[in-house]
């Protein structure tokens, strides 16, 4: 009985401190601000590792689908919610946003994995190497979109989101944020573990030991792959869309190469084809970052030298291929979590 | 819009632009075309070596004191060489390490990634973000033909490009050491059986590619005299497309693919705002790769279970 809720009851006991400790203002908004983009980064780089882990593929194009998520449900909450230059009067009652606010997010995580049909399908026929560059076209080629429409901002970038937040807290005063990454944070990665652990998560796992094998038994391989990569990309939107609301300002600029890199980090510290490595590593690298900030440029020095040397050594990653109860065989006495 | 027109004089443009991705994207090539390895820290090091050039020329030309001329013939080899030892180094400290442990092929092409990121935010941190000017080491002329305008440095650019494509294909036909490179492309295991210095080889061929990231390097600060560390990042993935698109692991397709890709660049400034050229350059790529996923010249591999 306790073994089959301790998940729940630990998930909704964190979310409730999480929640009270905002709501009393008991720690500074930094660190707050810090514990959001640890959820958004979880997603990112448990969605990333579902691609470039269970899939065995190299995605290296993440950032792109998450600028898609970001810019569409900002627009999406600006235009509905807020009074703005551009595009006037609200258009619903701005005390709405506190029921459509899941809804906006969740709508661009849907226009990212439509993005991602950009990648699903030419990977029908290639794979590998090609493939990855296809994927880093996707990005640059989202970035540029973005850049030339004006009418959301182009390079100078969008804002305007706060105000959809305050809006909110005038209804009911929550720390609305905390709770809503939180949300989707846990959403997702129940998403991916019944995924993975599915009928088609064996797909995938087909898919990245042999291909060709895989469609010899049957496996509908094409489907699967577009299943996956809008997945993976639709949920890297609603990080997207997280990220957006948190900072308040979003800019195609920030959405580059080296965000897409950063979620590799992340992957590869934690990992390959392993969840919890990827919540552990996303808790990890956030952390770090905030540690080497002092650092400045030079951060960017010692983190892919940190890389460098984990692939010297340790390739495999933290976990490398193990969930948290593979490792340590015994806490499977204490949860269950499908 | 199509009154200032020109096909020539864009085709001369062209040819310019395509010039600098064909030379890296041969470094590209050569190396994937040995290894198997996507070699992304290589637009970096083509940045490297703009900056190489950039103490070069400057010690030349203010410490030692010599004509712009003098100055022009000592930066080009000295640059290659400093740009090409770069290149042997990365592969030295990163690469070589990981082949002898028989790593996967992924672990290396992140730890490519890595380096690159590396070359770029160390010379950020070591030199600043203001950016350099490249000292003028030749003296520009402008000619006038039919309504046609060029420069002399137009012209040197397109044959250095054209004359290290001819080189490059040299070596990898018709000399020892490029059979012993196509040798390793075809069986890796079976060379090192038939006597053949398998790394001997491998420097040597990043020593040919990096050299001519090096050529780029300071062609392209002589032309576009302003040098900052994010200018390898773009131009080296772009010209890491032209080589996906000639089909990576073939020189001619690396040499084509550049000079397809710059052609495409140009004639899109020609005739839609410049801030869509990334946008169809990129999408070309998609569309060529969608539509033959070897590039122009690669092969399609059968895969055996």
């Amino acid at each position: 009985m306790l073994r089959k809720y301790s998940v729940q009851l630990i998930l909704i006991a964190l979310g409730g401190i999480i929640t009270y400790i905002a709501y009393q203002e008991l720690v500074s908004l930094y660190i707050l601000t810090v514990l959001m983009f640890m959820g958004v980064n979880i997603i990112l780089s448990s969605s990333l590792n579902l691609v470039n882990g269970y899939m065995g593929e190299f995605s290296c194009g993440h950032a792109g689908f998450m600028c898609v998520g970001a810019y569409v449900s900002s627009v999406l909450g600006v235009l509905l919610f807020t009074k703005d230059k551009i595009f006037g009067a609200p258009l619903l009652n701005p005390d709405l946003a506190v029921y459509l606010f899941p809804v906006i997010i969740i709508i661009g995580g849907i226009a990212a994995a439509l993005f991602g049909l950009l990648v699903a399908l030419p990977s029908y026929k290639t794979r590998g190497d090609y493939l990855a560059i296809i994927t880093l076209a996707a990005n640059y080629i989202i970035i540029s979109l973005i850049q030339n429409m004006d009418i959301i901002g182009g390079s100078r970038g969008f804002m305007g989101m706060k105000k959809v937040i305050s809006n909110m807290e005038d209804v009911v005063y929550l720390p609305w944020m905390v709770i809503w990454v939180f949300v989707f944070t846990v959403g997702s990665i129940w998403i991916l573990r019944r995924y993975v652990s599915s009928v088609f998560g064996k797909g995938v796992s087909a898919i990245c030991q042999d291909e060709v094998a895989a469609e010899i038994m049957s496996v509908n391989t094409n489907k699967i792959k577009t299943i996956t990569f809008m997945l993976s990309s639709g949920l890297a939107g609603i990080a997207g869309g997280l990220f957006a609301y948190i900072v308040g300002y979003v800019n195609p600029g920030s959405f580059n190469i080296l965000k897409s890199t950063e979620a590799l980090v992340m992957v590869y510290l934690g990992g390959m084809a392993s969840l919890s490595g990827s919540v552990l590593s996303a808790i990890l690298f956030t952390i770090l970052l905030e540690l080497l900030r002092p650092l400045q440029i030079i951060k960017w020095v010692v983190i892919p030298l940190i890389l460098i040397v984990l692939m010297q050594f340790r390739p495999e990653g933290i976990m490398g291929n193990r969930e948290l109860s593979d490792i340590f065989p015994k806490l499977k006495r204490f949860y269950r979590f499908k | 819009m199509f009154d200032d027109f020109n096909l020539i004089q864009n085709l001369i443009n062209a040819l310019q632009w395509g010039s600098f991705y064909a030379l890296i994207a041969l470094g590209y090539t050569m190396v994937y075309g040995v290894l198997v390895l996507i070699n992304f820290a290589h637009g970096d090091v083509f940045m490297v070596g703009a900056y190489i050039a950039f103490f070069v020329a400057s010690f030349v030309l203010s410490v030692l004191g010599l004509p712009g001329w003098a100055a022009f013939i000592i930066t080009i080899p000295a640059t290659m060489i400093l740009t090409s030892m770069v290149g042997v180094s990365l592969e030295r400290i990163a690469y070589r390490p990981l082949r002898r442990k028989g790593a996967h092929r992924l672990y290396v092409v992140i730890t490519a990634l890595m380096c690159g990121l590396i070359l770029e935010h160390a010379n950020l941190a070591i030199f600043g973000a203001s950016r350099k000017a490249f000292p003028p080491l030749i003296e520009e002329h402008v000619y006038h033909l039919g309504g046609v305008t060029f420069t002399n440095l137009k012209i040197i650019v397109i044959c250095a490009a054209i004359m290290s494509f001819l080189t490059l294909q040299w070596i990898v036909t018709k000399t020892k050491v490029g059979m012993a490179m196509r040798a390793i492309s075809y069986d890796k295991f079976a060379v090192p059986l038939m006597g053949i210095p398998i790394d001997q080889i491998i420097v040597t061929t990043f020593i040919l590619g990096s050299g001519f990231a090096g050529l780029a390097g300071v062609l392209f600060a002589m032309s576009y005299p302003i040098l900052e560390p994010y200018m390898g990042a773009l131009i080296g993935w772009k010209a890491f497309i032209a080589a996906v698109v000639g089909g990576i692991g073939d020189i001619r397709g690396a040499f084509l693919g550049g000079f397809l890709l710059g052609a495409v660049e140009i004639l899109v400034v020609a005739f839609f705002p410049s801030s869509y050229r990334d946008l169809i350059a990129f999408s070309v790529l998609l569309v060529i790769l969608s539509l033959k996923p070897t590039g122009l010249f690669g092969i399609a591999k059968t895969t055996k279970i």
